[in-house]
């Protein structure tokens, strides 16, 4: 693929968070980078263009912007949804709102769920398809017809088409979409199959009703915000991410738009794999630290994990391929607390944003992580973002004596037993993902990002094993810079449910060729420039009796039967350390994905070179010593430091431990190298 | 030894991911779908001299909470008195005998001695729900048999692993006496695998932190939790709370059976007194000690979820009057019906009997029904025999921060139903309908859930249709003047005649042919508190999305609801006319007096 003019252009990606709107500016040809951190606005268009405005960033200049919203995820979580209909095959209706039989937690037995769509917008209609995709039933154009206009009467702005078994035929629901779409006054019109192809009909649905019911949010935003950019004189194309770690342009996104609900997580995992493979490691457990929460993720191969199975929240699963980034315990404002056990707590309350911890001095009362941070002196009290002027002291001090008081700790030892604790509990969570993964986390690096991740990141390696933790040059902005560096992506998955012993492989290889070449046409569609495409298959398997499925890499896209056999069974005993030979496989999903690679931008732009400048100095405890810690500002790191030290910039911490190694590369990256000892020497601290 | 309380938090976490990993590993390589994907299992750490529970995974299912606990500790008795032969390295027993600290035969549990330095430190072990055990019915849920011989094939504790491999002749023995056998391998190498990975990270935890810190941590825990609960305890007024629950019959003798519960509170203790309650019965509604024991402990944990699982929380509690009644069956009573049902009715004796007592923690009763419904045949298509199953849920109790959850799974599982696809891709049946349970959850203040109300058609050849279900009798009863949600109902149409089950929720056998029908409609859960108190804006607004008919809104909550929605005067006029108290009406959702306080 040729190069064309707006590769040499500016660049930037824009990534609307909970607190912030992150902008990163590429420059190449000036060779220049330009960072706006702006408030997150209610209407998220206007941050936008306040952070490019901040960045000082003339927009008809720009070659490209990539754009991260949270438009979608906030509708979902809110509930703040466009008004959608539903119609489904007779007795049927309920299936969104009866679930899979489940609780929110396993003890204790009470919780409430909220369906997608409520029951009056829920319509049947007398149709009816078997297992096997035959007709038992012909679908009722007029019923249907009925339906839609009732739906419509009543106020529905989207709507749903959701069939039994559909995606073992789907003629029933396309005809019922022809005749819906003639009716429906606007495009939103969304058919379960077209989305997700696979049985199940509660997550089908489930993905199908969220798509519909946050679509006419995202494409009214994007229209806005398109439409702003035009005023400005923007003359390229909007793209947008994607959970599954791609961008789409925003003429297309809107008609998927459930794969944008969980595209913040995705794309900071997306920065993670970009940066770890130029930095040489291509094997990275990410662990993103923020005030609420922690999201973990694991990339092997450069390539982030996928899941189908992502779910939002209890209840409501999106089946789409998307990077699996789990969200386990503690985040900044998770407080500490002594339970009627006399044992010390830390989370699952937050003190979020609002109050947020004590010190930052906005009526929080209870002692939090960031609390004991700033106590330890590991945090500076006169440069948190979050606060005006000097950070409370006393109260947090105050704070941990009440804290330490029933354990018979001072209130600095109380505020080093909360993060003792808290760094377990989170890293028993980050082994779990890593281990349900079918990985040891000792084999990885971890890449810490976040407000606070890289704060807790050689804590949490010592205490899993991990000997080395790499730190970006800009933690706080990776979600942009996820967008900067994205490429172009489609993914489809298509159920083939065969025993390998029957598989008809002639029909295997044209499915796997269908999928490759529909990824490059929709690719082609988009103008965006590339360096070039790949295409990746993977088969999910099984053996027969089984329910769940081990997703098996496929390097030829042509493979035989024994091949098929060779690689699920290697791929298996990998995973679960047992060799089945006495039991057949069966082949459940096909799954592709298209990439259109954008050419490699240069890093090194992120952490413009400052000579290294003497450090500041300041008291901070590590384990039980106060120590006089050299304090760097990460503009102006000598190439290498000898722990402990931290180091402090516009939008994180980084701590290093006594006997830690710290190098800067070329990226602007600090490689931490955990001293010899591994576990055990975290455990006086 | 004194221990920091950091050290203490830390081991602690320790322990319950050691649990957690263990759990995991089974789930992932089980190759039944009943552990893999519906989590039937559980894996933990038992003391090395009388078995007490250590640790235990939070995601195993709730009522293995305390069985397993008892079965380690008969193993070790058996092994002192030269019943059973004592351990050496890598040795893995196998049992599943109900009346050596069991639940049901399919539960198969493994128990791994662990050494340290040269000692016997504790034992792991876990439990896995296997599809089949043989016994006259495919799976073992026969709801009509008379003795455990019947159920299936019955192992006492013996090595299945002998240093470290697998003992092909007891294997074999195994194979040959249950369904579906050559799948079994791929459960049992997981199950194994499982304590392996917890014997390796037990290791780990005490390299790191020493051998003696960790058994100091261990009881000092226990004592920990013991605290804790007593601290809840503490918080229960002091006298005594009685409840009854109503198992609808045994499946053989159509007899209700009753369980009379006292709780009382003596200081920072409970006494679970089931004296009272019915003998041990012909068919298989008994349940074993060991489960009766779970079953207290997997509701206290319900009520108090924070409380972590040991021994030492279970200290606090004291079960007894269980001797003789069907809570404790001996050899030979059949008892496949005491993991799914009976355990289910013992906690809601306890929820009931609680609730009034804290009521801002306690629910109503839950449908409490894992709502067995198999269906066995042969598929002339494929020429194959198959077995399917259809477990349902139901309603949840209303409670005081809100409505019951609808279709929640049983009280003492944590499985997912699997989809109408997937069930009608592999049996040859249709589902005319799979809808919520309109009318059935029960009034109240907080309303109960809605159960689920399913309709199956067989497509093709002959099949047998068995049931082992509950609350068919009375519906989950509701607390604080909530009324009760509606009974399960079973309906079999075969040739367009309509057939009720005698026993209404039991009934094994029903030979169906091509075209007829099951319909079952799942219980609702009870309310929470007196129905005239709910918002009547919400119940009208229930009735316009069908939840209720506005003659149930009337006769239920009081709520005059006509074409134009709420009529606030009449509804005002109705519930002064009540002053308190509710109609029965329909017959769907009773809000009579529940059976706790009627009988």
């Amino acid at each position: 693929m040729t190069a064309t003019p707006s590769d040499r252009l500016q660049i930037a990606g824009i990534d609307v968070g909970g607190t912030f709107t992150d902008l990163i500016l590429v420059d190449p040809v000036a060779g220049r980078v330009r960072l706006a951190k702006t408030p997150t606005t209610a209407n998220q268009a206007d941050g936008v263009l306040a952070a490019l405005d901040a960045a000082g960033v003339d927009a008809a200049a720009l070659g490209l912007i990539v754009h991260g919203t949270t438009t979608t995820t906030n509708a979902v979580l809110q509930r703040r949804l466009a008004r959608t209909g539903l119609i489904t095959t007779r007795g049927f209706r309920d299936v969104l709102e009866l679930g899979r039989r489940t609780r929110p937690r396993p003890y204790g037995m009470t919780g409430s769920f909220r369906p997608v769509i409520p029951r009056d917008l829920r319509r049947e209609v007398t149709v009816r398809m078997d297992a096997e995709g035959r007709v038992l039933v012909a679908l009722d154009e007029d019923g249907l017809r009925a339906e839609i206009a009732a739906l419509l009467a009543a106020g529905c702005e989207s709507l749903v088409i959701h069939f039994l078994h559909s995606y073992a035929n789907p003629a029933h629901e396309r005809r019922a979409g022809e005749i819906a779409r003639a009716m429906w006054p606007n495009g939103h019109v969304t058919l379960g199959h077209e989305l997700l192809s696979e049985a199940r009909e509660f997550e089908r649905g489930v993905t199908a009703a969220v798509n519909a019911a946050v679509q006419p949010l995202l494409e009214r935003y994007l229209a806005r915000l398109t439409e702003a950019l035009a005023r400005r004189g923007y003359p390229g194309e909007l793209l947008v991410m994607n959970g599954n770690g791609g961008m789409v342009s925003a003429r297309m996104v809107a008609r998927e738009a459930a794969k944008t609900v969980m595209s913040g997580p995705a794309s900071g995992v997306m920065a993670a794999a970009h940066v770890g493979r130029r930095a040489g490691f291509a094997d990275l457990l990410t662990y993103d630290m923020g005030g609420t929460s922690t999201d973990v993720a694991l990339i092997r191969g450069a390539q982030p994990a996928v899941s189908s199975e992502i779910e939002v929240e209890y209840a409501m699963p999106i089946h789409l391929p998307m990077v699996d980034v789990r969200t386990v315990g503690a985040g900044g404002g998770s407080i500490a607390r002594v339970d009627a056990s006399g044992l010390l707590r830390v989370g699952p309350d937050s003190a979020g944003a609002d109050p947020g911890p004590i010190c930052y001095g906005r009526g929080g009362t209870e002692p939090t992580i960031t609390d004991a941070n700033l106590l330890l002196g590991r945090l500076n009290p006169a440069g948190l973002t979050a606060v005006e002027g000097e950070a409370p002291i006393a109260a947090v001090r105050a704070a941990f004596a009440r804290l330490g008081a029933p354990l018979g700790l001072e209130p600095e030892d109380a505020a080093a037993a909360v993060l003792r604790v808290a760094n377990t509990v989170m890293a028993g969570a980050v082994r779990m993902v890593s281990l349900s993964l079918g990985a040891d986390p000792r084999d990885f690096v971890l890449f810490a990002f976040g407000g606070a991740g890289p704060l807790h990141a050689t804590q949490l390696a010592r205490e899993l094993g991990i000997p080395r933790v790499l730190v970006p040059a800009r933690p706080g902005l990776t979600n942009a810079l996820g967008c900067v560096v994205a490429d172009l992506r489609h993914d489809f998955v298509t159920s083939v449910n065969q025993p390998l012993d029957r598989l008809d492989i002639d029909a295997l290889h044209a499915l796997i060729a269908r999928h490759a070449e529909e990824g490059r046409r929709l690719i082609a569609a988009e103008s965006v420039a590339l360096a070039g495409l790949r295409e990746t298959h993977a088969l999910d398997m099984q053996f027969q009796g089984q329910t769940h499925l081990l997703r098996v890499p496929l390097d030829d896209p042509r493979p035989d039967r024994d091949m098929l056999q060779r690689l699920f069974e290697s791929a298996y005993a990998a995973r679960f350390r047992v060799e089945l030979t006495e039991i057949r496989p069966v082949l459940v999903n096909v799954a592709s994905s298209v990439v259109g690679m954008r050419p490699d931008i240069d890093l090194s732009l992120l952490m413009p070179r400052a000579s290294p400048a003497p450090p500041a100095s300041r008291r901070v405890r590590f384990g039980r010593d106060w120590i006089d810690t050299p304090v760097f500002r990460r503009e102006s790191l000598p190439g290498r430091i000898e722990g402990p030290a931290v180091v402090e910039q516009m939008d994180t911490t980084i701590l290093i431990e006594p006997g830690d190694l710290a190098e800067t590369d070329g990226d602007g990256n600090l490689l931490i190298t955990l001293a010899a000892g591994g576990a055990g020497a975290e455990a006086g601290r | 030894m004194t221990l920091d309380p950091i050290t203490l938090s830390v081991i602690e976490a320790g322990l319950a991911q050691i649990c957690d990993e263990m759990d995991l590993a089974f789930s992932r390589a089980a190759f039944s779908p009943v552990i893999a994907e519906a989590n039937d299992r559980s894996d933990g750490i038992y003391a090395a001299g009388d078995g007490a529970l250590i640790a235990q995974g939070a995601g195993g299912l709730p009522v293995f909470v305390g069985a397993m606990q008892e079965s380690t500790r008969i193993l070790i008795d058996r092994i002192r008195r030269g019943l059973t032969l004592p351990p050496e390295p890598d040795d893995i027993y196998i049992v599943n005998d109900p009346y050596l600290g069991g639940t049901h035969l399919m539960d198969v549990r493994f128990a791994m001695p662990f050494w340290r330095g040269g000692r016997l430190w504790c034992w792991l072990s876990n439990t896995g729900h296997w599809p089949d055990i043989g016994g006259a019915v495919p799976g073992g849920f026969s709801a009509s048999a008379t003795a455990v011989e019947q159920e299936g094939l019955r192992l006492p504790p013996v090595k299945l692993f002998k240093r470290g491999r697998m003992d092909p002749e007891i294997y074999a023995i195994i194979t040959s006496n249950i369904r579906v056998a050559d799948q079994r391998i791929g459960d049992v190498k997981a199950q194994a695998a499982a304590l392996r990975v917890g014997a390796d990270r037990l290791n780990a935890l005490l390299d790191r932190y020493g051998d003696g810190v960790v058994e100091a941590a261990i009881a000092e825990l226990a004592r920990r939790a013991e605290a804790q609960m007593r601290a809840h305890i503490r918080t229960i007024p002091e006298g005594t709370w009685r409840a009854e629950a109503i198992v609808d019959s045994d499946g053989v003798v159509n007899e209700p059976l009753v369980i009379r519960l006292s709780v009382t509170r003596q200081g920072d203790g409970l006494v679970f007194d089931f004296a009272g309650s019915s003998p041990p019965c012909q068919g298989p509604m008994n349940s074993v000690e060991a489960t009766t024991l779970s079953s207290v402990y997997l509701a206290m944990r319900h009520i108090f979820p924070d409380v972590a699982i040991s021994a030492g929380a279970f200290r606090p509690l004291k079960v007894t009057g269980h001797r003789g009644t069907f809570l404790d069956a001996r050899y030979p009573r059949p008892v496949s019906g005491c993991a799914a049902e009976v355990s289910q009715r013992i906690a809601e004796a306890v929820f009931l009997a609680l609730a009034p007592a804290l009521p801002d923690r306690v629910t109503a009763a839950p449908a409490g029904t894992s709502g067995n419904f198999a269906l066995g045949g042969e598929d002339p298509e494929t020429g194959r025999g198959y077995v399917m199953y259809q477990l349902s849920g139901g309603g949840y109790g209303g409670w005081a921060g809100g409505d019951g959850l609808s279709n929640g799974c049983s009280t003492i599982g944590i499985s997912k139903a699997p989809p109408v696809e997937i069930m009608e891709s592999r049996f040859p049946v249709l589902y005319h309908r799979y809808a919520l349970r309109e009318g059935s959850g029960g009034a109240g203040r907080h309303r109960g859930g809605f159960g689920l109300d399913y309709e199956i058609e067989l497509r093709r050849g002959s099949a047998r249709a068995s049931f082992v279900m509950d609350h068919g009798r009375v519906g989950p009863p509701g607390v604080l003047g909530g009324g009760a949600g509606a009974p399960n109902e079973v309906r079999v149409i075969r040739g367009g005649v309509v057939h009720v089950p005698p026993h209404l929720s039991k009934e094994q056998d029903i030979p169906l042919g091509p075209g007829d029908r099951v319909r079952v409609r799942t219980p609702g859960g009870g309310g929470h508190g007196d129905p005239l108190a709910r918002d009547p804006a919400l119940v009208a607004e229930e009735v316009r999305l069908g939840y209720y008919t506005p003659d149930e809104a009337r006769a239920l909550f009081g709520v005059v609801v006509g074409p134009a929605g709420l009529d606030a005067a009449a509804t005002a006029a109705e519930r002064a006319a009540r002053g308190g108290g509710c109609q029965t009406s329909t017959g769907i959702a009773s809000c009579a007096p529940t059976p706790n306080t009627r009988r």
